[in-house]
């Protein structure tokens, strides 16, 4: 079966400096992989290739069967491919709900209708109203996202991300500076998600990964160093090694 | 026919060594403090206003031209330390809306002081008159001007390249924060830079009166000759706004030369071209 | 606090239980301020004239604030639009055609074309490069107008612009009583259709792409799609307002052009409140107001004020008066709550 997301000989360098070198990866349709590394290995620089953020130096990304390395961002955002930022990045004046239904009505793709008023959607506020209430979200509702803390505002991201009904999720560090209480919701949900929905999602939190993945893809130095199951990967003296001195959770 | 086209060279490259010389310090400041500082020509005819009054009081011209330049850079360290600072992190809108406020203000103040009508000034005798060269006619206040120009580059030069201040610039420019880590006193660079390119202004303004002439409206007439330079020519970058000066100078005098219909517009026609052609200026420095 | 697009004075009370999405139903606080104009009619008999200047003003405003309030592009070339729809209506009337609404559906199409082209050009760049594109394009058009003297009249102005009747019933008077009800239609029209477009899904999308440029492609959207039909909106608007002055006061000056026009156009949105729409006309009445009261005093003060005005705006006023209310609401509403 055709790979959700694939990549070959995924490179990126920023003049002499390699961010990611020579990378193949494939995802299958609803896998749930997890990507690690140590700080630097260029694993959000990977995320931002695969979404069309950054330029490639060389190499190929597919969706499906789908060229799309040349496509920028918005048009892969079409295609499926949604990520969380690892800073957060929403719209401070916009309020939750507003940022959400927003979502919402872009995926629809009537974002771009101005005869109508927002409050007039009443499908797409639907949605979002469930949608803030799976993630605890619904008290917040009509609050600006600046005003909100922060581990809050993260999960407003996850929320952005999900409103857009992937079908491939990219997570960049999704539950970093959220309390263990919310981000029991945040897994929560993600685990909830349709099987054909493909995630991949970076972190560092190696509880929640091994909790989590079914696979981990292994980073270091830009380069793929290994990929295996939990298990495998558990094992490996090479990653063992690339960790030392991190809290490896072994 | 030949003539004709050196001499509209001539002219160019004196109009945009001035351009240069004014445009230089609202690129340093654009490109180290992130300011888009439009009361930069309020500066500049500042420095105007000052030469005509020293003037008026009997000193000679080029005597008020080290004395306009201490004098505007004075008042540039004094408004970078009340007002300026507060905005470096303001959104641009806001220092947009703050400088033509002040620009507003000085042009009000000027007409007020000095009327509304065009200031003469009063050349020193080897000053006024051409030189004959080759069998061409070149103007002798320009040929100063250009040679001032030159001078006053290759000493910024040497500041920036070969001091430690001008190390401390290029650092600043380049990246503030891990300058400051490194403990340059970046609030002080960018005090000495805006003095300095306010300074070098208020000069070019002096200079100017002969060349531009000199009315309440100059802060605003040239305004759009100095962004340009600095935005074809690519914030932060001494050689890409002399380059985009030199370039911009030519144009205008040729244009003005050859399509005196079309006027100005030439020149803004060009600055639109040129700003979809270099986003980023010619050297490639974010603008 | 819910950020609803289109409110004079955002409610200061705590998000209500169920979140409001922009919507617009009209606020009484709303209609009370559209009722103003009409005892005013008939009160001030005498100021008809700078009334309909204020009403201009206020749709020229309204139009800036679309741009730049709400998609958050920094335009120093709005008067560019502004002075295409007043020498396009002026054209019309002086070259035999006076029929006042299809010179304003002129001067829409001509400003919106214009605004359309060049909308490419600004949704590119930052904010750096849309400022100096912006004031290149509005100084661009002032120089093209001053150069055709055979067409625009130069700086001595476009005179001899004859109106006829509108819908062919009211004849423009010389005590601006007609000026004053059309002027007034014309912006309660284009200010209806603004607020509507405010508070769509499109405004939002607006609103976010000002806020978070970069959020806005992880969605899926086409941002320079949008500012471009938003460039052109608020171009068009501006050649309605353009148009409008031409025709009721049958003359178009070259000053309708320029940085000057610009600026002063910045002041008043900024003035009053940016992203609020009804800071815009608030900013227009009092700054037209303003003018007509100290500008005839002495001019040269009356710049001095105005940057000083500017000045101390940006420094300690920046949300302007609308945003000076809110706080001053929201510190009032606090305070009440302290106390019980």
């Amino acid at each position: 079966m055709t790979p959700a997301l694939r990549t070959r000989g995924l490179t990126k360098a920023f003049g002499a400096f390699v961010a990611n070198a020579d990378i193949d990866l494939a995802l299958p349709v609803g896998a749930r992989y997890a990507l690690i590394g140590p700080n630097g290995a260029g694993k959000t620089t990977l995320v931002n290739l695969l979404t069309g953020v950054l330029p490639v130096t060389a190499g190929e990304v597919y969706i499906g069967e789908e060229r799309v390395t040349h496509l920028p961002q918005h048009q892969r955002v079409r295609r499926g491919v949604t990520r969380t930022y690892q800073i957060t990045n929403l719209f401070p004046t916009l309020t939750v709900l507003e940022s959400v239904v927003l979502a919402i009505c872009e995926r629809e793709g009537v974002a771009g209708a101005w005869r109508c008023t927002v409050a007039s959607r009443t499908g797409e506020a639907r949605e979002a109203r469930e949608l803030l209430a799976a993630l605890h979200l619904a008290g917040d509702a009509g609050v600006e996202t600046r005003l909100l803390p922060y581990g809050k505002q993260r999960l407003v991201e996850i929320a952005l991300a999900l409103a857009t009904r992937p079908r491939i999720l990219l997570l960049d560090e999704p539950a970093a500076g959220i309390p263990a209480a919310e981000s029991a919701d945040v897994l929560r949900v993600i685990a909830g998600l349709p099987p054909d929905v493909t995630v991949l999602f970076i972190e560092h939190d190696m509880d929640l990964v091994f909790r989590f993945a079914e696979r981990i893809i292994v980073l270091h130095g830009g380069r793929l160093l290994t990929e295996g199951t939990p298990a495998e990967i558990a094992a490996d003296p090479r990653v063992r090694e690339v960790y030392l001195g991190e809290a490896a959770h072994v | 026919m030949l003539r004709n086209l050196t001499g509209i060279l001539f002219d160019g490259i004196a109009y945009g060594s001035l351009l240069f010389l004014i445009s230089n310090g609202l690129s340093v400041t654009m490109g180290l403090m992130n300011f888009v500082n439009l009361a930069h020509g309020a500066f500049a005819m500042a420095g105007g206003y000052l030469c005509v009054a020293l003037m008026r009081r009997g000193v000679p011209f080029l005597v008020t031209l080290p004395l306009v330049f201490l004098a505007t850079a004075l008042a540039g360290v004094v408004a970078e330390r009340t007002l300026y600072r507060r905005l470096y992190r303001a959104p641009h809108l806001d220092q947009v809306l703050f400088s033509i406020g002040l620009t507003f203000m000085a042009i009000a103040a000027a007409t007020f002081v000095f009327g509304p009508t065009q200031q003469p000034v009063d050349l020193p005798p080897f000053l006024r008159g051409q030189f004959h060269v080759l069998g061409l006619d070149l103007g002798r206040y320009r040929l100063f001007l250009v040679a001032l120009v030159v001078l006053v580059t290759v000493d910024l030069e040497f500041l920036i390249r070969r001091t430690r201040f001008g190390a401390q610039i290029r650092a600043s420019v380049d990246n503030a924060a891990a300058s400051a880590g490194l403990g340059i006193d970046v609030d002080l660079v960018c005090a000495a830079t805006f003095a300095l390119g306010t300074g070098l202004a208020g000069l070019g303004g002096a200079l100017g009166i002969d060349l531009l002439g000199l009315d309440p409206t100059f802060a605003l007439k040239y305004l759009v000759y100095f962004l340009l330079a600095v935005a074809v020519g690519g914030a932060g970058s001494v050689k890409g706004t002399a380059a985009a000066a030199l370039v911009l100078g030519v144009c205008d005098v040729a244009g003005k030369y050859y399509v005196p219909a079309a006027g100005a517009f030439i020149v803004y026609a060009l600055m639109v071209v040129l700003l979809v052609a270099f986003p980023l200026g010619f050297y490639g420095r974010r603008a | 606090m819910s950020a609803e697009a289109a409110e004079p004075l955002a409610g200061a009370a705590a998000a209500e239980p169920a979140a409001a999405l922009p919507h617009d139903r009209w606020r009484p606080l709303e209609v009370a301020f559209w009722l103003l104009p009409l005892p005013c009619y008939f009160l001030f008999p005498g100021y008809l004239v700078l009334a309909s200047q204020i009403f201009i003003t206020g749709l020229f405003a309204v139009s800036l604030d679309l741009i730049l309030g709400y998609a958050g592009i920094v335009s120093l070339g709005h008067s560019a639009f502004f002075g295409v729809g007043a020498y396009t209506a002026g054209l019309l009337a002086r070259h035999g055609w006076g029929e006042p609404l299809s010179g304003l559906a002129a001067a829409a199409a001509a400003a919106a074309a214009v605004g359309f082209l060049v909308s490419f050009l600004v949704v590119r760049g930052g904010d750096l490069a849309r400022l100096m594109v912006t004031l290149g394009i509005g100084q661009l058009f002032f120089e093209a107008a001053n150069k055709a003297y055979d067409v625009t009249g130069g700086v001595d102005g476009l005179n001899d612009v004859r109106m006829w009747r509108i819908l062919g019933l009211f004849d423009f008077d010389l005590q601006g009583r007609t000026a004053f009800l059309y002027s007034l239609a014309v912006l309660v029209a284009c200010f209806a259709l603004v607020r509507r477009v405010v508070a769509s899904p499109f405004g939002l999308s607006l609103r976010a792409i000002r806020d978070g440029g970069k959020r806005m492609p992880a969605l899926g959207a086409p941002v320079r799609r949008r500012l471009v039909a938003a460039f052109t909106l608020g171009a068009a608007m501006a050649g309605v307002a353009g148009a409008l002055l031409a025709q009721t006061t049958q003359f178009v000056g070259i000053d309708v052009l320029g940085f000057n026009r610009s600026a002063e156009l910045l002041i008043v949105v900024v003035l009053g409140g940016a992203g609020r729409l009804y800071g815009a006309l608030l900013g227009a009445a009092i700054f037209m107001l303003a003018q007509s009261y100290l500008s005839g005093i002495n001019p040269v003060y009356w710049q001095f004020w105005l940057g000083l005005l500017l000045v101390v705006i940006v420094l300690f006023a920046r949300g302007g008066l609308l945003g000076g209310a809110r706080r001053v609401l929201a510190l009032w509403a606090s305070a009440r709550r302290a106390s019980r």
